[in-house]
């Protein structure tokens, strides 16, 4: 659903949108000289690979490092190709830092973050969208403003009201001041904005929709493939955060970013057991990222520009 | 869809539009005055958990920051807070590793940010020609955003490793010495910086490139019949219509660079890496508090870091907005 209907919209309205412009039909292009009309040259192939190859070879190392043994990793010749201790070395890494149960609780936390933030910022993005109420604009502007605010200014009290509840070393502690992002209500509201028409939330109420039963067969709909985005975006990020869960879970209770950073202070850390678990904790997102890696490129570009 | 055609108002959904139906006054009465309250509730209903999750777990605990900052509360007894004034912030400000780690914080936020955003600009305007595989380069460039700081960082730590480590070794072939990375100021700086490098060039890329694409193109046209060539068009016509997300992602990576905190704790990792090396060469703010509430177990004087670096975002966000302004003055 877009909010032009090709097939409805009336051929004379193009030809009016034209005149309006008070333009000539155009001719394509007087002269091959627009930026983004340009082939791109060896050059742009070029650079491009080099970046490409910037960009994966840490990765690719990885893999490397985890499948060798702490000698070879640091030997004068740093080796180039994996060798044959993976499994010795992903088990190793297994057993030191419980990475069985940093990986239940990481799959936790992450989906029920993602799911809160689904929820909470499409209907928080709907009303900033499509509702008017009174201070629309001031509360939007809040909400944008909070993006600005490191976590770093909170923690201290957070730790100590954590502790309080009786959430410290919870994951309750990490999953409740997540549920919601102020880019998530913006993302949705953005999306919303221009591919939800009133006409449709018109028909809807024509009908003797409440809000909520619109919401449920209208915007939900619509908002589908901006939630899919907005849903891997706030998986990878919650998966990966580190800062806060560092603070607020223990070793016994880990994510695996947090058994990650134990795991390297060990007192004497094998190198090759260290990058076992940094392949352990990102290869799940490398493959969501190379079955939906568009999506979340598409993503990335739709919702953080328009301001 | 709709039964009847509704009149619509400016901008659609208002009160009292429904379709009248039949029904016994009262009952109508109750209903209209339910319909009303929906249509006045919902929007802030919607938007109440936003504000409540941000208020209980952000806003209240930046505030109570403030007052904690001025009592004593150590990891041991975290429900005895005793009453310092201002003992915390003149001990952090009379120390001088804080303002080690200001310097650190405000270095490794230039020399990454700057770098960083020139090359996402050029980039950005590679991916922006006509491209074979465009979408493959596109997520490519991507991929270390979908990397933890955490694994990120453990494998740049080898790679900048003083023996043994991956950079020496290619350096090697070009006739340099080994360089000990961790240990120098400059040299863990930048290796802190190439870590946020390679993590965010992506990501900044293709905001950049989406900003491109929104460029209308005939002031491409208008510029090439102009006869402005290529480099021409980049500078005149690309920069300035990308100004205000230029701006956004300096913002955004400014806040990002005063959090640096996994990258710099896990460069050597154990002690060291608590305390950002053993001459605190590579501690960030980020750092300092860790290591005075997490490590140290004084969370009253964590929590004035806190303060500390409100202020200084604060500031930053001034000087930002000077040049926002000065930009557009010279602009203009």
């Amino acid at each position: 659903m877009t909010t032009t209907s090709p097939i409805t919209a009336p051929d004379h309205r193009r030809v009016s949108k034209a005149a309006v412009r008070d333009e000539p039909p155009r001719r394509r292009r007087l002269k091959p000289g627009a930026g983004r009309q340009h082939h791109a040259g060896p050059f742009a192939y070029f650079a491009l690979a080099v970046v490409g190859i910037g960009s994966l070879f840490p990765l690719y190392w990885t893999l490397v490092a985890a499948s060798r043994t702490q000698d070879e990793i640091l030997d004068t010749t740093p080796p180039l190709i994996p060798g044959g201790n993976l499994f010795h070395n992903l088990q190793a890494a297994w057993e030191q830092a419980h990475l069985g149960k940093a990986i239940v609780n990481t799959v936790i936390v992450s989906a029920s973050i993602t799911l809160a933030t689904l929820f909470f910022c499409t209907l928080a993005g709907y009303a900033f969208a499509k509702m008017r109420f009174r201070g629309r604009g001031a509360l939007m502007t809040a909400v944008i403003a909070t993006l600005t605010i490191p976590p770093q200014l909170s923690v201290v009290p957070l730790f100590m009201m954590m502790s309080d509840i009786g959430w410290g070393g919870q994951l309750e502690s990490v999953i409740f001041p997540t549920l919601v992002s102020a880019f998530g209500v913006f993302f949705m509201r953005q999306y919303l904005l221009e591919a939800l028409p009133y006409e449709l939330i018109e028909a809807g109420r024509v009908d003797g929709a409440n809000n909520l039963r619109i919401v449920w067969s209208i915007v939900l709909p619509v908002a589908r493939p901006a939630m899919m985005v907005l849903g891997m975006l706030t998986f990878v990020q919650a998966w990966n955060d580190f800062f806060w869960p560092y603070l607020a879970l223990n070793q016994e209770n880990p994510t695996l970013q947090v058994a990650l950073g134990q795991l390297s202070a060990a007192y004497v850390p094998d190198q090759s057991i260290v990058m076992a678990g940094a392949l352990i904790s990102t290869l799940p997102l490398l493959v969501v990222f190379v079955i939906f890696g568009k999506q979340i490129v598409g993503g990335i570009m739709s919702g953080a520009v328009k301001g | 869809m709709a039964t009847t055609t509704p009149t619509r108002g400016a901008h659609g959904s208002r009160p009292g539009r429904r379709a009248p139906k039949p029904m016994t006054p009262g009952r109508q009465a109750w209903r209209s005055r339910l319909w009303r309250f929906d249509d006045k509730a919902s929007p802030y209903a919607y938007i109440a958990p936003f504000f409540l999750v941000f208020g209980a777990f952000g806003l209240y605990p930046l505030v109570y920051t403030g007052w904690i900052a001025l009592h004593k509360v150590e990891m041991t007894g975290l429900d005895q807070m005793e009453w310092v004034g201002w003992e915390n912030f003149s001990t952090i400000l009379q120390d001088s590793e804080f303002w080690t780690a200001v310097t650190n914080t405000f270095v490794i936020g230039v020399i990454s940010t700057v770098p960083q955003l020139m090359v996402a600009l050029g980039l950005a305007h590679l991916l922006n020609y006509k491209l074979r595989a465009s979408t493959f380069w596109r997520t490519v460039i991507l991929t270390p955003y979908a990397t933890s700081v955490a694994s990120a960082a453990l494998v740049f730590a080898l790679v900048f490793r003083a023996d043994g480590g991956l950079l020496n070794w290619v350096l090697g072939f070009f006739g340099f010495g080994e360089t000990n990375w961790v240990n120098g100021h400059w040299t863990s700086n930048i290796a802190i910086a190439v870590i946020v490098i390679w993590r965010w060039t992506g990501y900044n890329t293709l905001i950049y490139l989406a900003a491109m694409q929104a460029v209308p193109s005939d002031l491409y046209e208008a510029a090439s019949l102009d006869g402005a060539s290529r480099w021409q068009q980049f500078r005149n016509v690309t920069i300035p219509a990308l100004r205000p997300t230029i701006l956004f992602t300096i913002v955004i990576s400014t806040i990002g660079s005063m959090q640096l905190f996994g990258e710099p704790l896990l460069l050597e990792g154990g002690t060291n890496g608590a305390q950002g090396g053993t001459e605190h060469q590579y501690e960030t703010l980020s750092i300092y508090l860790y290591n005075y509430g997490w490590n140290l177990g004084h969370l009253g004087t964590a929590a004035a870091v806190a303060w500390a670096m409100l202020v200084l975002l604060l500031l930053i966000a001034a000087i930002n907005w000077l040049i926002g302004r000065l930009g557009r003055k010279t602009a203009a």
